[in-house]
């Protein structure tokens, strides 16, 4: 038996949201140039090259986009076992000095941010740390707050969310599934 | 020491057999990302903080031990390391009694080299903890072939179907069995070339080719492994002396003609130079030595981590 799954952005609410936080990211941070998105792999890497491809569009800057992976990071190693399947951390661009933005899809506990702040600090040291999320879903365990919040969206502690996008998954979508 | 026996659940990497493919290409991939972390600025993750690794070496090494020390020290994890000139093996302690000592302050992992094929597996079974063989014998040399798979593997993409020639002492080499078994596992061809002195009995039963003519073995080939030729071993009349043997067996620039235009050239380290291969080959283009030995730190972490990783299976 599938839970029922309920919407929370479709297709083309995601894309306004994406646009909007596009806006708030050149609103907060005048001067673009000193911009880096880097999105934490898997699915913030595509959010991430989505928020490039807007703020070029809003003000003509080219922002530099990277995917950082975190699974050396992590602090549930312990529990959870080693993971094989790594992905690639790879921010070609010096990020000393910048203003670094990290991009994920759901912020839920806040470890994972954790790790991500961890894992930017052993590669370099921005000028500060932004976080921008397309879902938050509540339940923090740690003092993390985003910068950047595509929706808000309350959730019980056993439920899933569920984030499709078209380069990862084929399309659009962000679901809440009861927990099983 | 039976409760110890009992409680450990974890891994051992005895030989390349206890890895799946699976895992191997796992390994590749997480060596791989290693090999980033070794090119920062900050070569290190925090990935096996509190972890304790121990290193008890009973025979010399110089890349083996290092590169187990500067994985485990890049993983955050605190590295001892035990060579048994200044150890109390100097005093007569047993294998077994050394082993169980150093078990009972609770490390992680022992990585073991010794001269006895077998030692580290015995060592599994009274450690209580991970072991790693780092060459035992004529054995296995488990993370020596992994470490090699992933120098061919990025040159190459992928192993299967290479056409790859092992060369020169074969018999007394545990590099050459567990290369062996890890490039049959994911499809090469290999050759194996050495004079009929130090070729095993029954080598043909690994799946190999062989011949005792090292312009056939390098003809056409898409990897040439080099191994050293073990002097040490010289006294026994193997064959009848360096000059003799560099003259027929040597890797020379002139042999490797007949290879692949794209050759890749390996060793495992330390090279004799101008006895198994020459001096303008090993500094030459197709050499991949040096690579070898950074990959080595690479494998080792990615090891490292899948053993010492956490969550007992």
């Amino acid at each position: 038996m599938t839970a029922a799954a309920k919407t929370v952005l479709s297709a083309l609410e995601m894309g306004r949201t994406m646009a909007r936080m596009a806006h708030e990211i050149t609103e907060k941070n005048p001067d673009c140039s000193q911009i880096i998105l880097a999105g934490i792999i898997t699915r913030g890497v595509p959010l991430a090259r989505r928020l490039a491809d807007k703020i070029k569009t809003i003000t003509g800057v080219d922002v530099p986009c990277g995917s950082l992976d975190i699974t050396f990071y992590r602090d549930d190693i312990q529990s959870k076992g080693p993971d094989l399947n790594a992905g690639r951390t790879d921010i070609s661009h010096d990020i000393n000095g910048k203003t670094l933005i990290l991009v994920d899809d759901v912020l839920f506990t806040g470890r994972s941010i954790r790790a991500a702040i961890d894992a930017v600090m052993d590669i370099g040291r921005p000028g500060r740390i932004q976080l921008a999320v397309l879902l938050d879903r509540g339940h923090r365990e740690l003092p993390i707050r985003p910068d950047y919040i595509g929706k808000n969206i309350p959730t019980a502690r056993g439920e899933r969310v569920r984030v499709k996008l078209s380069e990862t998954d084929g399309e659009d979508l962000a679901t809440v599934v009861e927990g099983a | 020491m039976e409760t110890v026996e009992k409680k450990f659940r974890g891994r051992h990497l005895l030989q390349i057999a206890d890895l799946t493919a699976d895992e191997i290409m796992g390994l590749l991939n997480t060596a791989y990302k290693f090999k980033d972390v070794s090119e920062r600025e900050i070569k290190k993750v925090p990935t096996l903080r509190g972890k304790t690794i121990v290193n008890l070496f009973y025979e010399p090494s110089t890349r083996t031990r290092t590169s187990f020390e500067i994985a485990g020290k890049r993983l955050s994890a605190d590295v001892i390391n035990i060579s048994t000139s200044s150890s109390s093996v100097t005093k007569g302690e047993t294998f077994k009694d050394t082993v169980l000592n150093i078990a009972a302050m609770r490390p992680d992992a022992i990585v073991i080299r010794h001269g006895s094929p077998g030692a580290p597996a015995y060592a599994a079974t009274i450690a209580g903890c991970s072991v790693i063989n780092g060459g035992d014998g004529a054995n296995a040399h488990p993370t020596q072939a992994l470490l090699d798979l992933m120098t061919i593997h990025e040159k190459k993409g992928s192993v299967e179907n290479l056409k790859v020639a092992i060369v020169g002492d074969i018999l007394h080499s545990r590099v050459a069995r567990s290369n062996i078994n890890a490039l049959k596992m994911f499809g090469a061809d290999v050759t194996v070339c050495a004079p009929p002195t130090l070729l095993p009995h029954g080598v043909n039963a690994l799946g190999v080719k062989v011949t005792h003519n090292i312009r056939e073995a390098v003809a056409d080939k898409d990897v040439v492994m080099m191994l050293r030729i073990q002097t040490e071993r010289m006294q026994q009349g193997l064959f009848p002396s360096l000059r003799e043997y560099s003259e027929h067996f040597c890797l020379s620039a002139k042999v490797l003609k007949s290879a692949r235009p794209d050759v890749l050239i390996m060793h495992p380290g330390p090279i004799n130079r101008g006895v198994e291969i020459a001096s303008d080959v090993a500094d030459g283009p197709y050499s991949l030595i040096l690579s070898q030995v950074t990959h080595g730190v690479a494998m080792r972490m990615a090891v490292l981590y899948l053993l010492c990783g956490g969550a007992e299976s």
